[in-house]
């Protein structure tokens, strides 16, 4: 198992060598893996349907209770298969698709890394593991998006669905952490006993919440589903494995396997009802008034991602199959008609459905997939379409109060525009006359054609017999929802009843709506005119004030001034130290072993003192060098008094050279020029008293605290009886420590070669600029 | 004594960041130099300071037999005070040669080519 999971990601890594290997008929190979693993999950299907979860367990950091646990039941096991039986023939599909393209070991490389992921989100029991897996979905689908990253659009838009899909994810962890740390346990089976104290929590409407925007960026559900429709911009493989069948689905996964233990209350049921609700009808309503193929596909994704949601909150037993038949329907389904619409823009070079007609006559086998699909999306009889659609209506009448006539007539008007959308995408294209420009148009390579047949097969098949699915994968999928088992096989005749009533009537509205309204230009620009409150452009638009603030924010902060750099950090560690200060215990005024003054010392520190303020206030810049350099002596005499011979050396000889070199360097300088104006030289000798002043403070409160002599104390003892010296300074800096000598040296050195270079760098007269 | 010398460091520390935030770069770097020999001082007083009794051995003992400075911070300000003239003497020519390139020592000068190049 945990190779199955984990080999997309070897593969992945293996193509970023070898892809440039995979070209022409060779990417094929590339399917090996995806069709490997389906077989390989197909096997499970006996012991899975008997209701035996499978469980693998491999540690990985015990100690922060993450493990690599995967967890194989119903709902894992449906969308395992979905993953890998859709990624097998979105593999073959791509090869002949993407036939030649320069990135197409690449491509292979994203879409391995992102089916091992996506496997990695249905299969782990672990919440931790299913977020990182998460979180790679996000990014792989982001590769995926800007694929054809030379186009602007493309990037723009993947970073959007990054953001949105990102931004979900952090919260989502929140959520995440936040039910493993009150379960005590990050295992979502463990989690499953623990469901009534989560629930009965303080804590559990912010957990719902966290998880909810999780579910809802990922599954683009309103406010959130603006990304969907710009993911589009990604290759149609991708928009067809990525955007409908899979990735988009992880959200309603997540849904679904948090059911048994977030799920039933009314903190689950509204909101995701509410939302679920808005995104069905919002953005049915929405696909009707798109030309664009692939827009109308993605609409019609978006609000059946809604339908979804929208079962996940209703929340009985019915509503939960029927969520589960409906993910299995909306897959093949729109998974075929993304794929025939591929193939057309391939051919045809454009996806205008206004433009598009009579494709029939030139693109025989793709009607045939796109007329399958187009009915199963609208839910004929002995389509899967049908019986996910019953389901459907069967779950909204049987939901107890005034509900059911709200929740079913919001079911029923998103099911009429959904079919009508379906129509459009998978019977338009194909009916009416060819116009001339496409007459020389030819079937492509097969490989393109019969993923989209073979998944329209499929979803009429499984419709005709719908034993094929329904104990075997569709009742352990729901069943895992509830955590106890159901056995009720699909029907496709119940008899005469409202149910039928109502798939009757959307039908024929549907085919009327169908046949009377005409997609065109018009109507697109008609619903422009809303997009300035649309979502996306709310987010458009805070972004921008977002960048706009950092940006005076930056320029407020970094504009330029270092003494305004200077004076922020001055003032900061003002208010830090002093903070410290005063807040730390009882602040000392005096010291309390005060060694005795006299009189000489007191002339020093007079004389000191007098020059700092003829350093500080002269214009004139010579008059300053003179003043730090009697400043220096004065430190130098201190020292002296101080039992310090070796530092007054030092002070003195280099604080005649520094003055020395001031002098020489900067002789032809002119005086000071006084920038600063009066208030402006106050306020900088305010911030630079309060300084002086807590560096003294802090002096005094060391001073009386005792000092630990235990160091001086070797080194003085040691001095001569190791190192044979009996000055102890010296002794420290060439002897004891005297690696760090030598590199003090080094450091002296690499400024001397500095000096001399620049000094002796001769001027060249362009550089004078 | 030693509040003497805790008046001091206080005065070294506010003179160097008045300096520091002057417009003129030569008066930037004395705040720096300023800032250095106030720093010095500091360690100097918190390590202890004892009057007339250098770190030195006399001549005829091995150890020590009085008490005597602590040589520890001693050693520390020595390598400070050098350092900081390597740091002072490269600032100084770097100083110089913007002076010449720019014909200025005013800080806001160096800003605008910068500017302009963005």
């Amino acid at each position: 198992m945990l190779i199955a999971v984990l080999s997309g990601l070897l593969f992945s890594l293996l193509y970023i060598p070898f892809g440039k290997y995979l070209k022409g008929r060779l990417a094929v190979v590339a399917a090996l893996l995806p069709i490997g693993l389906f077989a390989y999950f197909c096997s499970f299907i006996p012991a899975v349907s008997a209701g035996n979860a499978q469980v693998f367990q491999y540690p990985w950091i015990p100690s922060m209770g993450v493990n690599l646990d995967f967890r194989l039941d119903g709902l894992s096991l449906l969308f395992s298969l979905l993953i890998t039986g859709i990624g097998s023939l979105i593999f073959l599909y791509a090869s002949a698709y993407l036939k030649g393209h320069p990135y197409l070991g690449r491509f292979y490389a994203y879409l391995c890394l992102f089916m091992a992921a996506m496997l990695g989100v249905v299969l782990s029991d672990n919440v931790l593991l299913l977020f990182v897996f998460w979180e790679l979905t996000s990014i792989s689908s982001f590769f995926l998006i800007g694929f054809n990253n030379d186009d602007a659009a493309s990037r723009k838009n993947s970073l959007m669905a990054l953001a949105v899909t990102g931004g979900g994810g952090f919260l989502l962890m929140g959520g995440l952490v936040l039910m493993g740390h009150l379960s005590g346990t990050y295992s979502i089976r463990e989690m499953f006993a623990s469901n009534e104290f989560l629930k009965a929590h303080a804590l559990y409407p912010l957990i719902l919440a966290l998880v909810f925007m999780g579910a809802f960026t990922k599954s683009a559900q309103f406010p959130f589903h603006f990304w969907l429709p710009g993911a589009m911009k990604a290759p149609t493989p991708v928009s067809a494995y990525l955007h409908s069948a899979t990735m988009v689905k992880a959200g309603i996964y997540l849904l679904a396997r948090l059911y048994p233990v977030l799920g039933g209350t009314d903190w689950w049921t509204y909101p995701l009802i509410v939302v679920g609700g808005i995104t069905m009808l919002y953005s049915a309503f929405h696909s009707i008034f798109r030309t664009d193929l692939k827009g109308i596909l993605a609409y019609s994704t978006i609000s059946a991602l809604g339908i979804l949601v929208f079962l996940i909150g209703i929340g009985t037993t019915q509503a939960l199959l029927a969520a589960a038949v409906f993910i299995l329907v909306h897959a093949l389904y729109k998974a075929s008609l993304f794929l025939t619409t591929g193939v057309i823009d391939h051919e045809t070079g454009t996806r205008d459905v206004t433009k598009l007609s009579g494709l029939r006559l030139v693109l025989m086998p793709l009607a045939v997939a796109g007329l399958l699909a187009g009915l199963s999306s609208a839910g004929l009889p002995y389509t899967f379409g049908f019986i996910g659609k019953d389901l459907i209506y069967e779950a909204t009448l049987n939901t107890g109060g005034a509900m059911p006539v709200i929740l079913t007539s919001l079911a029923v008007i998103t099911n009429i525009l959904l079919l009508y959308a379906g129509l459009l995408a998978g019977l338009k294209p194909f009916t009416g006359s060819l116009p001339s420009s496409f007459a020389d148009i030819h079937l492509p390579h097969w490989l393109m054609w019969t993923p989209p047949v073979l998944l329209a097969l499929l979803g009429i098949a499984f419709g005709a017999f719908p034993a094929l699915a329904d104990t075997a994968l569709l009742n352990p999928a729901a069943a895992a929802m509830i955590n106890e088992s159901i056995d009720s096989p699909l029907k496709i005749w119940h008899g005469f009843n409202l149910v039928l009533l109502l798939s009757g009537t959307t039908l024929v509205l549907g085919a009327v709506l169908y046949l009377m309204r005409k997609p065109s230009a018009a109507s697109v620009t008609w619903m422009a005119r809303f997009d300035h409150i649309s979502p996306k452009h709310i987010m458009g638009r805070t972004v921008q004030y977002a960048a706009k603030s950092a940006a005076v924010y930056t320029k407020t902060l970094h504009n330029g001034y270092l003494r305004v750099y200077l004076l922020c950090i001055i003032l900061f560690a003002i208010g830090l130290l002093a903070f410290r200060l005063f807040t730390g215990g009882p602040v000392q005024w005096t010291i309390n072993e005060l060694g005795p003054v006299t009189s000489y010392e007191l002339i020093v520190a007079g004389i000191l003192i007098g020059a700092m303020y003829l350093t500080v206030t002269t214009p004139s810049r010579l008059a300053a060098i003179a003043a730090i350099g009697v400043i220096g002596y004065c430190i130098c005499l201190l020292f002296v008094f101080y039992s310090a011979p070796d530092l007054a050396m030092t002070q003195f000889t280099i604080d005649t050279l520094t003055v020395v070199l001031f002098v020489l360097v900067l002789f032809k300088l002119p005086p000071f020029l006084n920038f600063a104006n009066r208030s402006v030289r106050i306020r900088d000798g305010v911030v630079a008293t309060c300084f002086g002043a807590i560096i003294s403070l802090i002096a005094i409160q060391v001073l009386n605290e005792p000092t630990d002599k235990t160091v001086s104390q070797y080194y003085g003892d040691n001095a001569y009886l190791l190192a044979k010296g009996k000055n102890v300074v010296n002794v420290i800096l060439v002897d004891f420590r005297g690696m760090d000598t030598m590199f003090e040296i080094v450091v002296l050195s690499i400024a001397a070669i500095g000096v001399y270079s620049l000094l002796k760098l001769r001027l060249r007269a362009s550089d004078k600029d | 004594m030693e509040l003497v010398f805790v008046i001091l460091i206080g005065v070294l520390y506010a003179g160097g960041i008045f300096m520091l935030l002057r417009r003129s770069m030569v008066r930037l770097l004395i705040g720096i130099a300023l800032l250095g020999n106030g720093a010095n001082l500091l360690i100097f007083l918190l390590g202890g300071i004892t009057k007339g009794k250098p770190p030195v051995i006399g001549d005829a003992a091995r150890v020590f037999t009085d008490i005597y400075a602590d040589p520890i911070p001693q050693a520390l300000i020595l390598t400070a005070i050098v350092i900081s003239f390597g740091l002072q003497a490269f600032a100084i020519v770097l100083l110089k040669r913007v002076y010449v390139l720019v014909n200025s020592d005013d800080l806001d000068d160096l800003n605008t080519p910068e500017e302009e190049d963005i």
